[in-house]
């Protein structure tokens, strides 16, 4: 989350990072409940849920919130290489992660909020060479046939249902369920389950391999010019509204 | 640098209007750089789908038949790494829409290409250039690519004006047939309920968010909605909640609407939202948040309580 009174990096290709609060993303949320469900429903084999972030020593507070709702076990995965890892970068360390877990399915989210990319989850499914459907609004996983019937939301509101088998990848939307909150013996019971810190060299990767993997430099970041443009309005709200039916009035003759 | 290879965007038998955009995003690059645009069509009908491509700035368009009757991600995938593998293009183009979430970046992963999503405008200053604007419309990035690696950009619909039918400009035109396998199994598509509101042609829309939870509101929205002689709307959240039909949705993944007035009621703007009211003449946007991005885009902002200030606008209406 960005403060809208955010300074730019000295350097200029970002933001200075006292800017930003740090959460678990929105569509991850989403991602998160759709395991917990999957898990909550096996009757045959137990599920378990592993949740794996990039990130710095800051992402844990988001971890161990997954860990509360009742993920088993959370991996971080961090390297100075990974600084200024663009999205296939992160999705190559990404990859190289899931693939120590070998899971059945992969949820990530659509997109991140702050980034909004779109393109870390499918990144990781070309890595790893796995099936996926992009952007799902609805999941029905069948453990006996090991099969996926999901729904893809397109342009317009049209719905496309597709069958996908497992092994993997989902891009889950929002929306597509309501995200539970933890209780705080569940938050206590989080700080006990194992949260472990990878570097690349655990997962038989090196610097050269994000390196090589980046996509994209960021040579400058600005504000843009429509930023900031609205001219706002102040007041009491029945002044906001007088000055909304001018504006109103003005912009639709009748 | 070999060449510039824009992927159409097809809908059920369709190309569509992004596809004549792509083209239009190619031309700064194509003349400082000097490349041929290359347009390609995907698909069991790609061939009678080309001549859709005959747009000025076109040089040659390639139609890449497949088996598969409708899109498929692993389908779609094959093909472009094909087309990639074949034609060494410096540039390739594709929208940024649900379709090519699918497969884009899996492209560029397995192929190490230079990549960048949502791009928002190319260009060239001494090598090629995109900007991208994160955290919701409120930073705008440059990027820069390494030089001689084929990089693939998705670009933001509504980013670009969209190319002219140019007959005849097309000097070469090709089928290419090459076979993929789906990895999914398509199973059915489902209509959008198609209520009698067509909020795309509405001069006013009021628009409500997530705060809105009672029907009683939304009812209260939609007679203040009808007072100001427009018709109510909505973004994701009050849609999913199931307070309003679907029809009344306005983003990527409902409709994008183009009012001479666009009166947004607690929506704080997420990109997925933004994009869809881009065209829009004049925005007023109402938020608690001053964050909101929403306030970025708007031309009005006033940083209040939706429900105040909807309570104010129908007590003076009267």
């Amino acid at each position: 989350m960005l403060d809208p009174d955010f300074e730019l990096r000295e350097d200029g290709t970002g933001v200075a990072e006292d800017w930003l609060a740090w959460d678990i993303n929105e569509w991850d949320s989403f991602s998160l409940e759709e395991a917990l469900r999957i898990r909550e429903a096996a009757v045959e084999e137990p599920v378990e849920v592993v949740v794996i972030s990039v990130g710095k020593e800051r992402v844990e507070e988001a971890l161990r919130g997954a860990l509360a709702k009742g993920a088993d076990r959370a991996v971080r995965v961090w390297d100075l290489a990974l600084e200024d890892a663009d999205v296939l970068a992160v999705a190559r360390v990404l990859a190289a992660a899931v693939a120590r877990e070998s899971p059945a399915l992969v949820l990530c989210g659509v997109q991140s909020s702050d980034n909004g990319a779109a393109a870390v989850g499918v990144a990781v499914a070309g890595y790893l060479d796995l099936p996926r459907v992009a952007v799902v609004t609805r999941l029905e996983w069948d453990p006996a046939s090991a099969t996926a019937k999901v729904e893809r939301e397109l342009e317009g509101g049209l719905v496309e249902v597709v069958r996908v088998r497992a092994p993997a990848l989902l891009t889950i939307q929002t929306g597509i369920n309501e995200p539970r909150y933890a209780t705080l013996r569940a938050i206590r019971q989080g700080r006990e389950k194992p949260l472990e810190v990878l570097g690349l060299d655990d997962l038989g990767l090196d610097q050269g391999h994000v390196a090589d993997a980046r996509g994209a430099r960021v040579l400058a970041v600005e504000r843009p010019a429509h930023a900031g443009a609205a001219e706002m309005l102040t007041g009491s709200p029945a002044q906001m509204a007088a000055r909304i039916l001018d504006i109103v009035r003005e912009r639709m003759p009748r | 640098m070999s060449g510039i290879l824009v992927v159409a965007e097809t809908r059920r038998g369709q190309l569509c209007d992004v596809s004549r955009e792509l083209v239009g995003a190619s031309r700064e690059v194509a003349s400082a750089a000097g490349l041929r645009v290359t347009a390609a069509v995907i698909g069991a009908d790609a061939e009678r789908l080309a001549p859709g491509l005959d747009l000025e700035g076109v040089d040659e368009i390639v139609a890449a038949v497949t088996a598969s009757e409708r899109f498929e991600a692993h389908v779609w995938q094959s093909v472009l790494e094909a087309l990639i593998e074949t034609r060494g293009p410096s540039l390739v183009l594709l929208a940024h829409t649900v379709d090519t979430m699918g497969f884009a970046s899996a492209v560029a992963a397995r192929r190490a290409l230079g990549f960048a999503s949502d791009v928002t405008a190319v260009g060239w200053i001494d090598g090629l250039r995109a900007w991208r604007e994160p955290h919701g419309g409120r930073l705008r990035m440059q990027l820069a690519f390494a030089p001689g690696r084929c990089t693939l950009l998705t670009i933001r619909p509504g980013s670009y004006d969209a190319a002219t039918a140019a007959s005849g400009y097309v000097t070469a035109s090709q089928r290419t047939d090459l076979s993929a396998t789906a990895r999914s199994e398509h199973v059915s598509f489902r209509e959008p309920p198609s209520g009698e509101v067509d909020i795309t042609r509405a001069r006013l829309l009021l628009s409500i968010g997530r705060p809105v939870a009672e029907q009683a509101d939304v009812e209260r929205f939609a007679a203040l909605a009808e007072r100001l002689g427009g018709t109510l709307s909505a973004s994701r959240a009050p849609v999913e909640a199931g307070l309003l039909e679907r029809a009344r949705a306005v983003g990527q993944s409902g409709k994008t609407v183009t009012p001479r007035v666009y009166l947004a009621l607690g929506i704080a703007g997420a990109p997925q939202h933004l994009a869809g009211i881009a065209e829009a003449d004049t925005i007023i946007a109402v938020n608690t948040d001053p964050q909101a991005p929403i306030f970025a885009v708007a031309d009005y902002g006033a940083v209040a309580d939706l429900f105040e200030v909807g309570a104010e606008l129908a007590r003076a209406l009267g």
